[in-house]
């Protein structure tokens, strides 16, 4: 360990800050990131879960029994598509265009809210057909995994639109950019998770 | 069609008369005491009309040294709570050895070494951790605040919330039979029907998501907050520790989250995760849960571990001998954290690899741990020992500490664990390291930094009266409960058959009695020096003669801590700056911008502890309504953008000139 002790005739050390330069921002999308990471391990647990006991059909139907992976792959193109048109929202608040802004998100928003229907069309289908979370726990771990993220975009849409009033009442402020960012990261997180979801759940799901 | 049955069903859910335990002596009695103390306490504030002060300058304050201070009486009210059920406990075994049957029946037992354990952990140890975390840690680094002002009210908050309605349970139903964590099946609706479990779930639910956010806070608050020159090898150690600490709570708290949000859905759908039919797998639960478990009884003595590092070297009047090999062997600790947790349950029979994989992990991690020890004791070698109360806490830890560590190292070789396992030997252990380390490590915290957090020195007498009686009393406690665990005797035991167990327990009685005299003298000394405080005034700001930021600033330190932001140049930044003779600021002060309070996060917090209630009870009509209000306040909170303020310069100007005088009679 070197002690700093100054060489003499050195000019005096400075201890304070007087300028008052040292406090930057705050860190709100470090620390949406660290929250998005807590929410990835929640994921990262269903996930494990699944694997654990996706297999475990208990007499009862299995992945290829029930998949029909033509409208999961829509879906996805939905999910897709709705990061894109965020995207392109994102950029045209950078050009700090308002309307174009809203609309872009308007779509993205359009594009959540098919991606939940689909979702909930199939949820509804398969308890028709008596694929309950409660037949197996290969059931269970598919409904809590599929269904948290769907739970998650749903929020993700109430958020939006919260954001398009916000946005709306107060223009792109800094604070309305912010949070637009924010929602930029947790919207693109759920297009990741989703990628893992159709790949481990429904694609390898879909072997037999 | 509707009738009068269906309509109490749909108003109540399962809630009924039935529910109230008037037909329980002890816990009549238990609701007086409490009754009568909270109006009293209720009264109290009323006729002093301090209503609106809580509200305006505690309740609603985003200022992280109120919230601190918070959490930290929180952490003593559970304490206390916690404590009661560790008297019964040890109580009702002394007793209940042959033909007597004690004076706890099974199922009343049952319940209450579940709440002792899930009170102890997540209403005590975490607040006070996180409450000594959230007051020191941005002090140390020069920060006004933390990163995010607002959801650290919300977090402690949750926090509350949670304790509120896990202690609802003592009056209100019942609580949890199925241990502090809840196995499956037992803890499943086949086995648990009752209200017991879900109270257990909604309340740590509730407070994980305090909890998780307060990591994410002081993870950001460190990472983004450090004063100019502050790089990370500057860091205090406490404030490393802190990272380090919080690091592993954004990492498990999820997976504690996600463990017991599908035990619910097991326990209120009927999916089958954990179930023993139907493909479910509770061997998973016991994975998962330890997931979460093992990490975080090192979230608990890593923060622990950095105050015992402050106090020492402040005592010893030295720098901390190897603070980066300090640094290392916490990053490594957190690191090898994660990769143990199956050694709490080796009988499961995952196989010999397994086995000795997760032994050898756990091993390890005592390497560091041990670097540690040799760490303080150097620090203390040829050091100017000042034996003053915080620092009686460390030697009473090491030794302590050190036998906990050794039965530690002895669990983890599986065939040793075959035999231990489930015995009272592990009951002493990590009652060995808990209390010999987080505990006595935050007793230490708190007589080190109250004199900051409030201007005056806490009594020594009574200090150390409580010091002693917590030693004594922890080692009489639970070396006849190693003995016990040795001679094979099994934990969570009611009554026992065998009269030869009745001398060590009697002996473990006597044990928790001392220690109880230890919380009292804790209790007298916070009184005493409430009184006294006028000789145990300090005026310096640094009582100690410290050596890190948080004592460059006035005690208590003013709303915004640092008039100016300290610029460090070394890693003991105040000595440094006390060293080569710094000159305080008195003039050219500028307004400073501070977060506005808010009563969001109480409403939030209250929000969801009534909608935990009303799930706990199947009251869905009141779950829906509280599920909507509170995404509604959550809504209508983010539409409010006017959250700052600016002290303005005159003020600040003022504050600092108070201190000035003080400084110059103290000096």
């Amino acid at each position: 360990m070197h002690e700093t002790t100054p060489p003499p005739g050195a000019t005096a050390p400075v201890f304070y800050d007087e300028e008052g330069h040292a406090h930057g921002d705050g860190g709100t999308l470090f620390g949406f990131w660290l929250y998005l990471m807590s929410d990835c391990l929640i994921f990262a647990a269903l996930f494990a879960t699944f694997g654990v006991l996706g297999r475990n059909y208990a007499a009862g139907p299995s992945g290829a029994d029930l998949f029909d992976l033509r409208l999961v792959a829509v879906n996805t193109g939905f999910l897709l598509l709705s990061s894109i048109t965020y995207g392109f929202a994102m950029l045209e608040m950078q050009r700090d265009r308002i309307q174009p802004t809203l609309t872009w998100l308007a779509i993205t928003g359009l594009f959540g809210a098919a991606f939940v229907a689909v979702e909930l069309y199939e949820f509804s289908h398969l308890i028709h057909e008596g694929a309950t979370p409660q037949r197996s726990a290969f059931l269970s771990s598919f409904f809590a995994l599929v269904g948290t993220h769907g739970l998650h975009v749903t929020f993700g849409i109430v958020w939006l639109v919260t954001l398009m009033v916000q946005v709306r009442l107060r223009g792109l402020i800094e604070a309305n950019q912010r949070r637009l960012m924010c929602l930029s990261m947790f919207w693109h997180f759920l297009d990741v998770v989703w990628i893992g979801v159709f790949t481990f759940v429904y694609l390898m799901g879909s072997m037999r | 069609m509707f009738s009068k049955l269906d309509l109490q069903q749909f108003l109540f859910g399962r809630l009924t008369l039935e529910a109230i335990p008037y037909h329980e002596p002890i816990l009549v009695g238990t609701f007086i005491v409490v009754a009568l103390g909270g109006l009293a306490l209720l009264g109290a504030v009323t006729w002093y009309g301090k209503w609106g002060y809580l509200w305006h300058e505690w309740f609603t304050s985003v200022d992280h040294k109120k919230i601190g201070i918070m959490y930290i009486i929180l952490a003593i009210v559970m304490l206390l709570r916690g404590f009661a059920d560790a008297l019964m406990m040890i109580t009702q075994k002394a007793l209940a050895v042959g033909a007597s049957e004690g004076y706890l029946p099974p199922h009343h037992y049952d319940q209450i070494f579940s709440a002792h354990g899930t009170i102890m952990i997540f209403f005590m140890a975490m607040p006070f951790v996180t409450g000594v975390m959230n007051y020191i840690m941005p002090l140390q680094i020069g920060a006004r605040d933390v990163a995010f002002p607002f959801l650290n009210n919300f977090s402690f908050w949750m926090t509350a919330g949670g304790a509120v309605l896990t202690m609802m349970s003592l009056f209100v139903g019942e609580y949890s039979r199925a241990t502090w964590l809840a196995y499956p099946p037992l803890s499943g609706a086949a086995y648990s029907p009752g209200v017991g479990v879900d109270y257990y779930i909604w309340g740590l639910q509730i407070a994980g998501v305090g909890t998780t956010l307060s990591g994410i806070n002081l993870i950001a608050t460190i990472v983004k907050m450090r004063a100019p020159g502050m790089t990370m090898m500057k860091l205090p150690v406490f404030t490393w520790t802190t990272l380090a600490s919080n690091a592993i709570i954004v990492t498990i708290f999820p997976v504690l989250t996600a463990t017991l949000a599908l035990l619910a859905l097991d326990r209120y759908v009927g999916t089958r995760f954990f179930t023993n039919d139907f493909g479910g797998n509770s061997m998973l639960y016991m994975n998962l849960i330890w997931i979460w478990g093992h990490p975080e009884v090192y979230v608990l003595i890593l923060p622990a571990f950095g105050i015992y590092s402050e106090v020492v070297s402040t005592f010893c009047g030295k720098r901390l001998f190897g603070y980066t090999s300090m640094v290392y062997a916490t990053a490594v600790i957190a690191v090898v954290s994660w990769l143990v947790w199956l050694h709490h349950f080796f009988t499961m029979g995952a196989g010999a690899n397994v086995n000795a994989f997760f032994g050898i992990t756990t091993m390890i991690i005592s390497i560091p741990t041990g670097a540690k020890v040799f760490n303080w004791l150097f620090t203390m070698y040829r050091g100017k020992i000042r034996f003053e109360t915080p620092m009686i806490w460390v030697m009473g830890f090491i030794p302590t500490f050190v036998i906990g560590g050794l039965t530690g190292v002895l669990l983890a070789v599986p065939p040793a664990d075959f035999v231990l396992h489930n015995s009272l030997f592990l009951v002493a252990h990590f009652h060995n390291v808990i209390i010999g380390g987080v505990v006595f490590g935050l007793l230490a915290g708190v007589n080190y930094w109250f004199p900051k957090a409030f201007g005056y020195k806490l009594d020594p007498f009574w200090g150390k009266t409580s010091f002693w009686c917590w030693l004594i009393g922890f080692w009489i406690t639970f070396m006849p409960i190693y003995i016990l665990g040795l001679m094979g005797v099994t934990r969570r035991t009611q009554h026992f058959e065998d009269t030869a167990v009745q001398p060590f327990l009697t002996l473990a009685a006597i044990g928790v009695f001392i220690i109880m005299a230890g919380i009292l003298a804790f209790v007298i000394q916070l009184i005493v020096s409430f009184f006294r405080r006028e000789q145990l005034r300090d005026l310096t700001g640094d009582p100690w003669g410290g050596r890190t930021l948080e004592w460059s600033t006035t005690s208590p330190p003013p709303p915004y801590n640092f008039a100016f932001t300290p610029v460090v140049h070394d890693l003991d930044a105040w000595w440094d700056m006390k060293k080569r003779g710094h000159d305080r600021p008195k003039e050219g002060f500028k307004p400073i911008h501070m977060p506005k309070n808010t009563g969001a996060g109480v409403i939030l917090a209250g929000l969801s502890t009534v909608l935990g209630f009303a799930l706990v009870w199947y009251i869905w009509w009141l779950a829906a309504l509280s599920f909507v209000g509170l995404l509604a306040v959550a809504i209508i909170h983010t539409f409010n953008y006017d959250r700052d303020y600016y002290i303005p310069a005159e003020d600040v100007l003022r504050i600092e000139n108070q201190r000035t005088p003080q400084l110059a009679g103290g000096a």
